[in-house]
């Protein structure tokens, strides 16, 4: 069982917590356009990396806050706890950050409003 | 054979360390009583009655013995107890005896010393490794029958099914900066030097008295005194520490993340009376800080054919049932090795009065020391030899000695014949590196004592001693306080490095000779059994099998042979196993790797892991203010959620049916209250709340008046219909939602997901007051003149108090809000009160609306009266699959704000197709008949199968108000299909129920009812 350090609680059992899956996915807004399959980048298609992992937790039976996890799927070490809206700072978690196939993916270009160009083949690497 | 009763006379160095041979108690075994002592084990006070066949083995019947004196007892696996308390497959080596105790021996009918099963022994040629992936193949149709036939033959010990456990278990979380499992000699060199910092300690032993094998041996001295005095002396010491937790009978079985240890803390089994006061067992889950594994070693033991017969032991158990217990488990002994520890104990029993007529050695060149002493008490010796075969029925009577080529693979001459009642055998020491390798430790080939041992950690913990492969006392206590200086030192303490204790031991070089398998002279599969893995009946000639059939991975073999599965999980088998395959593969052993240990590491009580999670604990019920009515009113309950609900109300003589149906004419021709206190609600307030709900929802909000109601659909992110409930405008910046009672804690996690995550910018706050309201929904067409008759100060003409709207003020003097809301179509009030006034609102309303004949009624009339009308329900309408297109209710879908939850996703491609399932209503031909729910539609009835299925029906009822069955399905392209007749087939064999596709409102379509 992960120990998990809360941001707001401090050292709490895992069965305190619960994971809400990979951190920092933009969310495309309704009224930019892009199409169905780059729209399923954001909706269906989650990363499962062997290795430095970002994900969302959630102290559910705590102070019910969502925070940021920087994680080793391979040794469960938990590199850096960070708030929601914050980028990792660590400099491992930095570059799984910049890493991330979504960094460049139209969803996330829709999702900070960033006027698309028209796009032959879906760049995303999955 | 037999207790040694004057042991103290006889011998002046030895005695009985861990009985009391003044406290005999008594106990049974298969309904015979013998005499034990207080601090006896099973397995001792057994040998001491001179009681040696204590079961069969798992698949072929054998007789079996007790083989060691610890946790990795293979053979003597036993029922423990009476009624409710009855617990099979126990090892007898881990019972700590009291007076009274009942035991029974395991696999055998009709009896342990004539069992039929022991024919499978017989026909053993036809039981080879894979027996049953090979044979019980085909006819696949057999299969269930086969595996009935199997489970009885295999099963081992029959647990208690006709009572309750009747103890009780607890669990206890803890944090320790540094955790130390053994309490032997490292153990209590690494907690004494640990604790010496004032950090907090855990020692956690197995066993209840501290030593380890400091209690079985004779030839260690600490500080001059006997090992066994240091141990408890030291264990005394610590335990009076106040920064020490010292924990006996308590086996560390598990090791996880983030150092996360589970320990089994044995309460009472040892007691024959249990005090009601005490738990049975207590589960510990300690975090710790730092973690100093001093778990030991367990001796293996040799490959040779009949290795399993009762009176084969392993030499280390021989000596500790004579040190610890004063038991010699023979009169007449043979010691079969290929190292020099073993000799020792051989010398032990031998100087004890158990005459060692022979010592094996599988080396042609002994230390010259052991040499010397067995020459010096007339032993005589074998050496480059090996038994080669054991003889005897229900017990070892004859051995098969012979000479050995130098490498041990082969026989150099002929057998010689010993008789014995009694073989120790020794083939090395194993560590016991299943707590580092549960936590993910590393393990590496040590090429000086051919075992397995720890080398890298994965979490912050150190393994000492035994258990690292250093066998020496005086390099473990080396170890064992340099391991607690850095674990102080690495949870920033400090600590003063104290003086190792002095040590006399005698010096032994612990290098065996690696040989995983004594030949026999004939081909492989033939002459006797060489077991390789006792409890699960696994021969070496299995694992050659095995590999001749193309498994060649270690995974693969321990599956096909199942050796290491059972549950001792191999701790006797694993090594000897590895070099079979090893051998067989010509492959060294590291190459062939080894297989992964998972916690438990000794079996632990489902029990213990439950605690007091069971029965009425298991899960909160949770009951409304007004549950007391309806108990007195004979209601039924039904689940949902946690919540218990009043189902309906039946009445003397009344069926179910019966009851609903009277319920729902009440509702629809006077008035009906419903307890819907457990609605889910949400207090929504702050100056974007408004704002909030407009992404949340599917339709507009920001224009919805104060005072006013709006229903409201939820989807999540993929479109999908999540939740629905109506909304309220209390004030400008803030909400009182309402969402399905089994969402409630859904939809509230929801909402704070997106607020948090997605929306931080939006100022709301979000609080349940699910159970701060109770809230009694009155409907029907006497329900404004009761809600009068009850005494209200808000106006309650259609005018002045319109349908969707909510009014506060009082109701009989109860501070009240009422929502002019309808879940029924009838004019309906739902009346909130704080939850305290909750009885007294419904009490007040049912004598109000006595002269108007108000019927309570519950959830399955709640359920009909909405499938009149239409109304869909969460989860029974929908199943994660449905939009709110799907359910026919575009209407609810605004396309003019910028966004909200599901809105892209709605756009897609895949959500326009025309053959989506869409909600219909279906009316059958025969209106009495009601279609079952989930019955499949079929446009041809007698269309052969795979038959095309348009979808399936989600609810479905009889509606006495129409006088026919309504019902509401999900049918691909169902909003095309009106009129259409479709056929739901019937399982049990009945012609196909025909029903015409209609509309979903069947009741008042054009809803004039809503306003009485």
């Amino acid at each position: 069982m992960l120990e998990i350090k809360c941001p707001y609680c401090g050292l709490r059992d895992e069965e305190e917590f619960g994971c809400g899956g990979e951190a920092h996915i933009a969310r495309p807004l309704a009224d930019n356009p892009i199409s169905d399959k780059d729209f399923a980048d954001y909706l269906f298609y989650r990363d499962n990396p062997k290795g430095l992992f970002l994900e969302r937790w959630r102290h559910s039976a705590g102070c019910r806050r969502w925070f940021n996890v920087a994680r080793d799927t391979v040794s469960h070490q938990i590199l850096e706890v960070y708030p929601m809206g914050a980028k990792p700072s660590t400099k491992a978690g930095r570059a799984a950050y910049e890493a991330s196939w979504r960094r460049q993916s139209p969803a996330e270009a829709a999702a900070r409003n960033i006027p698309q160009k028209t796009r032959k083949t879906s760049t995303s690497k999955r | 054979m037999a207790r040694k009763t004057n042991i103290r006379a006889n011998r002046n160095s030895h005695q009985a360390v861990s009985i009391d041979s003044h406290a005999p108690i008594s106990f049974t075994f298969d309904g015979r009583t013998y005499q034990g002592c207080r601090g006896d084990t099973l397995a001792s006070a057994l040998l001491a009655n001179n009681v040696h066949l204590t079961g069969r083995s798992f698949k072929y019947h054998r007789p079996r013995g007790i083989m060691a004196a610890g946790a990795e007892e293979p053979n003597a696996l036993v029922g423990i107890g009476v009624g409710g308390r009855i617990e099979p497959n126990i090892k007898a080596t881990q019972i700590e005896l009291y007076d009274g105790l009942v035991a029974v021996s395991q696999n055998r009918f009709p009896s342990l010393k004539l069992d039929m099963g022991e024919i499978n022994s017989v026909f053993s040629r036809f039981f080879p490794a894979g027996f049953y992936y090979k044979t019980f193949m085909w006819p696949a149709s057999f299969w269930m029958g086969y595996e009935h036939i199997i489970r009885r033959a295999a099963g081992l010990g029959k647990a208690s099914d006709t009572h309750q456990d009747p103890d009780r278990y607890e669990k206890r979380h803890a944090h320790f900066d540094i955790v130390v499992v053994g309490g032997g000699l490292a153990g209590l060199n690494a907690a004494l030097q640990a604790a010496n910092s004032g950090q907090r300690v855990l020692l956690a032993e197995d066993q209840h008295q501290c030593g380890g094998w400091l209690r079985s041996c004779d030839d260690i001295a600490i500080d001059g005194m006997a090992g066994h005095e240091w141990a408890d002396k030291t264990a005394l010491h610590l335990a009076e520490m106040e920064n020490v937790t010292l924990l006996p009978r308590t086996t560390c079985f598990g090791y996880g993340d983030h150092n996360f240890l589970t320990l089994a803390e044995r309460v009472t089994d040892h007691l024959a009376e249990k005090p009601a006061h005490l738990p049975r067992m207590r589960l510990w889950k300690v975090r710790a800080r730092q973690v100093i594994l001093a778990t030991g070693a367990i001796e293996r033991p040799l490959v040779f054919a009949g290795n399993d017969l009762p009176g084969v032991m392993l030499a280390s158990a021989a000596q500790t049932y004579l040190n610890q217990y004063g038991v010699l488990a023979g009169g007449r002994g043979i010691l079969t090795t290929n190292n020099d520890a073993a000799w020792h104990s051989a010398f032990a029993l031998h100087e004890a009065g158990c005459l060692i007529t022979a010592i094996v050695d599988t080396r042609e060149n002994p230390a010259p020391a052991v040499l010397k002493q067995a020459a010096a008490l007339g032993i005589q010796t074998r050496l480059g030899a090996g038994i080669i075969a054991a003889h005897g029925r229900l017990h070892i009577a004859r051995v098969e000695i012979a000479p050995l080529t130098k490498t041990g693979d082969a026989l150099a001459g002929e057998a010689e014949h010993f008789d014995c009642d009694l073989v120790l055998m020794s083939g090395g020491m194993n560590p016991v590196v299943h707590l580092h390798s549960q936590s993910r430790g590393k393990l590496k080939w040590d090429e000086r004592t051919y075992c397995f041992r720890p080398s890298t950690s994965h979490e912050a913990t150190q393994s000492v001693g035994a258990c690292n492969g250093s066998f020496e006392p005086s390099r473990g206590i080396k170890e064992a306080n340099a391991a607690a200086l850095k674990a102080v030192k690495a949870n920033g303490g400090a600590a003063e490095a104290l003086d190792l204790p002095d040590i006399i031991a005698r010096k032994i070089n612990y290098t065996p000779m690696p040989i995983w398998q004594i030949p026999s002279g004939l081909p492989a599969g033939q002459g006797g059994k060489a077991f390789v893995d006792f409890q699960n009946d696994v021969t070496a000639s299995d694992i050659q099998l095995a590999v001749r059939e193309g498994y060649h991975s270690v995974e693969h073999v321990k599956r096909y042979t199942t050796t290491g599965m059972a549950t001792d999980q191999g701790k006797t088998s694993n090594i000897n196993a590895l070099g079979i395959l090893a051998r067989e593969r010509n492959a060294e052993i590291p190459a062939v790797g080894t297989t992964t240990f998972r916690m438990p590491y000794t079996p632990t009580s489902i029990g213990m892991i439950a605690g007091r999670d069971i029965g009425g604990l298991f899960d909160p019920v949770r009951v409304t203010p007004m549950d007391k009515w309806h108990r007195e009113a004979g209601a039924k309950f039904e689940h949902v959620g946690q919540w218990m609900r009043a189902w309906y109300y039946p009445q003397k003589g009344e069926s179910m049916e019966e009851a609903v149906h009277r319920e729902v004419r009440a509702a629809r021709q006077t008035a009906g209250l419903l307890d819907a206190s457990t609605l889910g609600k949400i207090d929504i307030k702050g100056p974007d709340a408004a704002e909030f709900l407009n992404r949340i929802y599917t339709n507009s909000w920001l224009k919805l008046g104060v005072g006013n109601c709006r229903y409201g659909l939820m989807c999540k992110d993929d479109g999908m219909v999540m939740d629905d409930g109506v909304t309220t405008r209390l004030a400008d910046d803030h909400f009182h939602m309402t969402t399905t009672t089994g969402g409630a804690a859904g939809v509230l996690d929801w909402l704070e997901e997106w607020q948090q995550t997605e929306w931080p910018e939006l100022k709301v706050y979000l609080t349940s007051v699910t159970e701060q309201w109770a809230v009694a929904t009155l409907s029907g067409p006497a329900a404004q003149e009761i809600l009068n008759a009850a005494g209200t100060d808000i106006p309650l003409n259609n005018e002045g108090f319109r349908f969707m709207s909510m009014r506060e003020g009082h109701v009989s003097g109860l501070p009240a809000r009422i929502y002019r809301i309808s879940f029924t179509g009838e004019l309906s009030y739902e009346i909130n009160v704080p939850a305290r006034y909750g009885m007294a609102l419904w009490t007040t309303l049912m004598r109000a609306g006595k002269t108007f004949g108000i019927t309570p009624y519950g959830t399955e009339a709640m359920h009909v009266l909405r499938g009149e009308k239409g109304f869909i329900i969460v989860g029974q309408e929908t199943d994660g699959t449905v939009t709110p297109h799907d359910l026919g209710m575009s209407w609810i879908v605004s396309d003019k704000k910028p966004d909200f939850i599901g809105k892209r996703a709605l756009a897609r491609q895949a959500m326009q197709a025309s053959d989506r399932k869409q909600l219909v209503g279906l009316k059958t031909k025969d209106p009495k008949q009601v279609i079952p729910e989930g019955a499949h539609a079929t446009l041809d009835p007698d269309q052969p199968p795979p038959v095309d299925m348009l979808g399936h029906v989600t609810s479905s009822y009889f509606s006495p108000n129409l006088g026919h069955s309504v019902a509401m399905a999900l049918l691909r392209a169902g909003h095309t299909r009106m009129g259409q007749t479709v056929y739901f087939p019937m399982l049990d064999g009945s012609p196909p129920i025909e029903a015409t596709i209609t509309d979903t409102r069947f009741y008042d379509p054009k809803g004039e009812r809503l306003n009485g």
